[in-house]
């Protein structure tokens, strides 16, 4: 024993670390500061909207209420009034369902079919075609909603669903293409030659060899388009028509209706049900984001 | 010119073929005519254009100009899968989420095949391959050397015939390939197909091939058995890409014509009587090259080889089988492999000797082998 313990006098071993060094705790503390920021309004929100109307008069902001209330909750869904009608935001939930599912499908769709052409089945002018369709995706969209306002009245589909899905998927295109195709790219080419070899066409490549291997990209387009179409206002307020109003517009009505009193409690429980949704996939699906995110961007 | 040399009824024939990206020339105008059951290596370093050719032959590529002929038919327009091939590539393109057997059977069942008939195929070329307790894995579970064996599995089961191979033992480690290597030889005497076999590995080329064809720059500097390829390079280019430690080059000229001509090194002559050249010997600024097993250091006169020179060990490389001795020579440095139990220490004084009868002279202007 004495003989060991002499052998390894002096630093022996793994080299002790220290719980927190100065580096460490700044990065810390900075983090700590970044979710205070986002998540001490969401903390707001929740007490208020368990708050009734006499809690939020007494005016403490930052305390919860003694005796929590879902009657807020309870009439933001299916009482408060927007405009007119008093169903809550409901219908607008149905609705934003009802234009979120169609669009996201069709533009994942032909997005997944384009930049799988962009990427293996190279054109005359494939790249030029891709360089317009990246540089029109800068294009503000503000510029371009009267002339669709007019095709889509032209095609007949204007105040409709059909309308709203169509933009969802024009104005998607560009981002998921260019995931799509970079996804595609970054896959190993003799594999795309090997399934040809084997004599697989082009549908048959893209749904037996690639598509099982694009779970990740899909992934991240699947949750960029849903938050995207779900949180969207303006083509929802200007293509929808009245009777499709998704959830944003609906929950805009609710909270700037200007007669009676200020309802905070329901305004905030509408704008958390409104939220709710992206919120979700974010929470449950951000590993796989991040994964696919980074699978996209290795090869462009 | 072996390389044009008629072959009746060609396998795989290869007319007038060039490819190019924009100004960049990968393929120039080229011809090759494969007999069938031949085994022919496209040897040659990185963007040479070996794969390119490959890929043209394979239907992936379209060829900016020529034909490619497999079994007498022009298949120039034809799909890949119409032509009769099969392909090994070199990062094994698996369908990673298929299993071995699905990957065997895929091309078949795209095809169409009767599922008694997949079967029977699948069932042969997992036999052949020794790949039977793999069937139901997926790739990613399996080694380098198990992937590469299901890659020429999914070839064979086509029954096709002609087997295209794109450097399918680069990327497994050296123990690995030289296993594949022999099972891969013992697979062409086996079933006899045409093999097509792209490789930037010399030792691969002349242990496989049948003929090597050594490639630069979009073109075949020659096509050979490898013996030939090895013993009488064509020019200076294929005499320096082949073997390793590569061959010694002396820089001289020749004087004096036909058998009485000789090498001049410096002050110092070396008959070429024995010298067995391709054209007749005019004067001219020429190279020697000598390949290192070729040299005889401080050893008796035997057959074909030069008068002794002067010469001083500089480096000794034990090798393990050999050793590489590395001298210098009227001032030009040379090695020379003797056997390991021959000890020289740096410094020495020693006399050489070269075995023209194996060795080579090249035109310095024309690059070619006289």
């Amino acid at each position: 024993m004495s003989a060991t313990a002499t052998m390894f006098q002096g630093p022996s071993g793994p080299k002790p670390k220290k719980l927190i060094t100065l580096p460490r705790a700044a990065v810390y503390s900075v983090l700590l500061l970044c979710s205070m920021f986002f998540l001490f309004p969401l903390y707001i929100m929740i007490i208020t909207s368990l708050k009734d109307l006499d809690a939020i008069r007494d005016g403490n902001l930052f305390s919860p209420s003694n005796n929590p209330t879902f009657a807020p909750w309870v009439k933001a869904w299916s009482e408060a009034c927007t405009g007119l009608y008093c169903e809550g935001i409901k219908p607008g939930f149905i609705n934003s369902l009802k234009i979120t599912v169609p669009s996201v499908i069709v533009s994942i769709s032909v997005a997944c079919v384009t930049g799988y052409s962009l990427a293996n089945w190279p054109f005359k002018y494939s790249e030029a075609f891709f360089t317009i369709l990246l540089l029109a995706s800068f294009i503000p969209y503000v510029v371009m909603i009267y002339p669709i306002v007019i095709i889509t009245r032209w095609l007949g589909i204007f105040s409709t669903l059909p309308a709203v899905v169509l933009v969802h998927t024009i104005f998607g295109l560009p981002l998921l293409t260019l995931l799509f195709r970079n996804y595609f790219a970054s896959l190993p080419q003799e594999l795309f030659k090997a399934a040809r070899v084997d004599g697989a066409g082009y549908w048959r490549i893209l749904f037996q060899v690639f598509l099982p291997m694009a779970v990740p990209i899909m992934t991240v387009a699947v949750i960029l388009q849903v938050t995207g179409i779900w949180n969207d206002f303006l083509f929802g307020v200007i293509y929808a028509g009245p009777t499709n109003y998704p959830m944003t517009v609906q929950l805009n009505n609710i909270v700037n209706t200007g007669q009676g009193v200020k309802e905070y409690n329901v305004d905030m429980a509408a704008t958390i049900l409104t939220g709710i949704v992206p919120l979700a996939i974010y929470f449950f699906s951000g590993k796989y984001f991040v994964r696919g995110i980074a699978a996209g961007a290795v090869k462009g | 010119m072996n390389m044009h040399a008629k072959i009746e009824t060609p396998s795989v024939s290869v007319r007038g073929l060039a490819q190019s990206y924009g100004a960049l020339q990968v393929l120039k105008s080229l011809d090759l005519d494969i007999a069938d059951g031949e085994f022919i290596v496209l040897l040659g370093p990185s963007g040479c254009g070996k794969s390119t050719l490959l890929n043209c032959i394979a239907g992936l590529l379209e060829p900016t100009h020529g034909q490619v002929f497999i079994k007498g038919k022009n298949v120039t327009w034809e799909e890949p899968k119409d032509r009769g091939i099969g392909m090994v590539f070199q990062s094994y393109a698996l369908y990673p989420q298929m299993t071995v057997e699905k990957n065997l059977s895929f091309g078949l069942r795209v095809s169409g095949m009767a599922t008694d008939e997949v079967n029977k195929r699948v069932a042969r070329a997992s036999e052949i391959l020794q790949i039977q307790p793999l069937m139901d894995r997926k790739p990613s579970q399996l080694s380098g050397g198990q992937r590469q064996r299901v890659a020429i599995g999914r070839a064979l089961v086509r029954d096709v015939d002609v087997f295209l191979f794109d450097e399918p033992l680069s990327n497994l480690d050296a123990k690995l390939r030289a296993e594949l290597r022999v099972e891969i030889k013992r697979l062409h005497q086996k079933l006899g197909n045409t093999m097509i076999y792209v490789t930037h590995d010399q030792i691969e080329a002349l242990t496989l091939a049948d003929r090597v064809a050594v490639m630069r720059g979009g073109t075949i500097q020659q096509l050979d058995a490898p013996q030939t390829i090895y013993n009488k390079p064509k020019n200076l280019y294929v005499a320096g890409f082949i073997g390793s430690p590569s061959m010694n080059f002396l820089k001289g000229a020749i004087e004096g014509t036909g058998k009485k001509a000789v090498f001049k090194l410096g002050d110092i002559s070396v008959p070429l009587k024995d010298y067995k050249a391709d054209v007749e010997l005019k004067p001219s600024a020429a190279v020697l090259g000598v390949r290192p097993e070729h040299i005889r250091i401080d050893g008796s006169a035997e057959e074909g080889a030069s008068l002794p020179l002067n010469a001083v060990v500089d480096i000794v490389e034990p090798m393990g089988a050999d050793t590489l001795i590395w001298l210098n020579v009227e001032g030009q440095t040379m090695s020379a492999r003797v056997e390991s139990n021959e000890v020289f220490t740096p410094g020495q004084k020693v006399k050489v000797r070269f075995r023209i009868n194996l060795a080579s002279v090249f035109d310095e202007a024309t690059t070619d082998r006289l």
